[in-house]
């Protein structure tokens, strides 16, 4: 008998009996939803493929994507400026920062953009005007407050409540040592705010933001009660001639998925850049 | 000797803590002063109070001949804007126990950071004299590293580095190598030993009683908010006049 040499014994891996079997049950119940989904005639998917890129449904979505954009900017700027109220010395400022996001948080979105688009019933003109003087620069509510404008105005205005609430969080977030370093070197208040703690802040205020910005995404279909011109409007109006509901909702689902995983995608990589010069970050790229 | 910083009847409480008790002293321009004491007494505070990191209850600051904080207004004082005040701290640099470094920052825009914002200067000159400053504290290498990249003693060499950056007339210290590891404290101290034959006025709380011996121009002992004794560091470490000092000093050798 030949002498054998011991064998390195290979070093194997647990066993995961029951995950197989889960990923065979998950796998069966799938496969029969989807073609149930798939073989189902009244899902229409022929209807599905026609209205997916129609002009009408783009129109929509494009407003939509603008909606999104234009009311986050306008709520994260709104946002930064009440949480620095919010957390400024000032009483006056204070309270009335206090009372936006009381007032905001507290009253439900449709509400909201269902007052902005009625705010004719209670101002039939709005502008500047004095009593006593022939002085008058206003204008008919109507024509001012589209419903493009309400949507904007409804969902900008109720973002910049949560959004401060998140700036402010951010805020917080950045110790206390760092303000003093940079008032030691005399960096005036602004400057402070602007160079020092808002970049740092921003490392914990983008992964909620990312959220909020799904959040409008999805919030935006509300505004198709206003007839507000986005995606879901579009496809009201769509079903409303051909009631070929399941099929619009499913194009309309389709393109909020889409838009959604993209931003999800810029959330992180904006997540990575604000991250610069953090431990974490920095000891990835030092292994990379 | 011209006094760089002149406090005077200097009063401090938080809430019902009164912290420093009618303070006066007088540091010399070009000198190095140390502060030494126990925890608590409030040797942070005062410091804190000479840059208006803390806003005191009662008392002056002068510092190079210009009141802090105020200006008089008839017999009274008013209390100057963020803005002037901002522009007072420029002159004078700290650096602190936890280094609070920048660290969303490279350690060069560390350094330019403030002479950029704060004084106007244009970015290549900034540049060029932080790698100065930098070569200054050995580090010329590390310019752009980030902070968390950093030992401790760098990160505390950069702290220098940057407070220098603003040309600062004075620059305090408070416990600078109190947050290091013991094998780090050499290099920070090596640091300011250099600095102080620059002729800058250095006001250093430490615990670091050999350097205050060696480097210290003079030695401030404070306890419970006062000053007890202050005098010539060699002859004060040997010859402690006050009961206190000597109590103090036995129990940290
Ligand atoms: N912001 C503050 N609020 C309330 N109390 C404070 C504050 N800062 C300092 N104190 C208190 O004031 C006293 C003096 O503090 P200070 O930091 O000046 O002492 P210190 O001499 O620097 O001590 P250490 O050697 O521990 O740094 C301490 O009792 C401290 O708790
Ligand atoms: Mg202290």
């Amino acid at each position: 008998m030949a002498v054998q040499e011991p064998a390195e014994p290979m070093l194997l891996p647990p066993r995961h009996h029951w995950r197989a079997v889960a990923a065979v049950a998950v796998s069966v119940v799938l496969a029969a939803f989807v073609a149930s989904l798939a073989g189902n005639p009244n899902m229409q998917w022929d209807v599905v493929g026609n209205y997916l890129f129609s002009g009408q449904i783009l129109d929509g979505l494009a407003n939509t994507i603008i909606l999104t954009i234009l009311c986050m900017a306008i709520a994260i700027v709104l946002g930064i400026i009440i949480a620095i109220m919010a957390m400024s010395g000032n009483p006056v400022l204070y309270w009335v920062a206090q009372a936006y996001i009381w007032f905001f948080r507290g009253v439900p979105l449709l509400v909201q953009l269902v007052f902005w688009f009625n705010l004719a019933l209670l101002w039939p003109r709005i502008g500047l005007s004095l009593p006593f003087t022939d002085i008058d620069y206003t204008i008919s509510t109507n024509v001012l407050i589209t419903s493009f404008v309400a949507s904007v105005l409804g969902l900008a205005l109720h973002e910049a409540a949560y959004m401060a609430e998140i700036v402010r969080a951010g805020l917080l977030g950045v110790d206390s040592g760092q303000s003093e370093a940079g008032r030691s070197l005399g960096m005036s208040d602004g400057q402070l705010l602007r160079r020092i703690i808002l970049p740092q802040a921003m490392r914990i205020i983008v992964p909620p933001t990312g959220n909020e910005v799904i959040s409008m995404l999805k919030a935006t279909s509300l505004v198709a009660f206003i007839a507000g011109g986005d995606l879901m409007t579009a496809v009201q109006n769509v079903y409303s001639h051909n009631f070929r509901v399941m099929p619009l909702l499913i194009v309309a689902s389709i393109w909020y998925l889409i838009v959604t995983t993209l931003a999800t995608f810029l959330q992180f990589y904006l997540e990575k850049r604000v991250g610069q010069g953090f431990s974490s970050v920095a000891s990835r790229s030092k292994r990379a | 000797m011209q006094a760089m910083v002149q406090i005077s009847r200097l009063n401090k409480s938080f809430g019902a803590h009164h912290v420093l008790q009618d303070i006066n002293l007088d540091i010399e321009a070009e000198k190095v002063t140390c502060v030494i004491g126990p925890s608590g007494s409030g040797k942070s505070t005062m410091l804190r109070c000479i840059n208006r990191l803390e806003t005191p209850n009662s008392g002056t600051i002068t510092v190079d001949g210009e009141l802090i904080g105020y200006e008089r207004e008839g017999a009274n004082l008013r209390e100057l804007s963020t803005r002037r005040i901002a522009q007072q701290r420029a002159r004078m640099g700290m650096v602190f126990q936890r280094f609070n470094l920048f660290p969303h920052l490279t350690v060069l825009q560390n350094v330019i950071e403030a002479p950029i914002q704060v004084r106007k200067m244009a970015k290549a000159q900034a540049e060029a004299d932080a790698m100065r400053l930098l070569g200054q504290v050995g580090l010329t290498q590390k310019a752009s590293a980030y902070p968390s990249e950093l030992s401790g003693g760098q990160m505390q060499r950069v702290a220098i580095a940057r407070a220098l950056a603003m040309k600062p007339q004075l620059i305090l210290f408070d416990e600078p190598t109190s947050a290091l590891d013991p094998e780090l404290v050499g290099e920070v101290l090596e640091v300011m030993r250099e600095l102080a034959t620059t002729g800058i006025t250095m006001v250093v709380v430490t615990h670091e009683i050999s350097f205050a011996r060696d480097i210290g121009d003079r030695l401030v002992f404070m306890a419970d908010g006062q000053i007890v004794e202050t005098g010539e560091p060699k002859e004060m470490l040997a010859n402690p006049i006050q009961a206190r000092t000597k109590e103090f000093l036995s129990r940290i050798k």
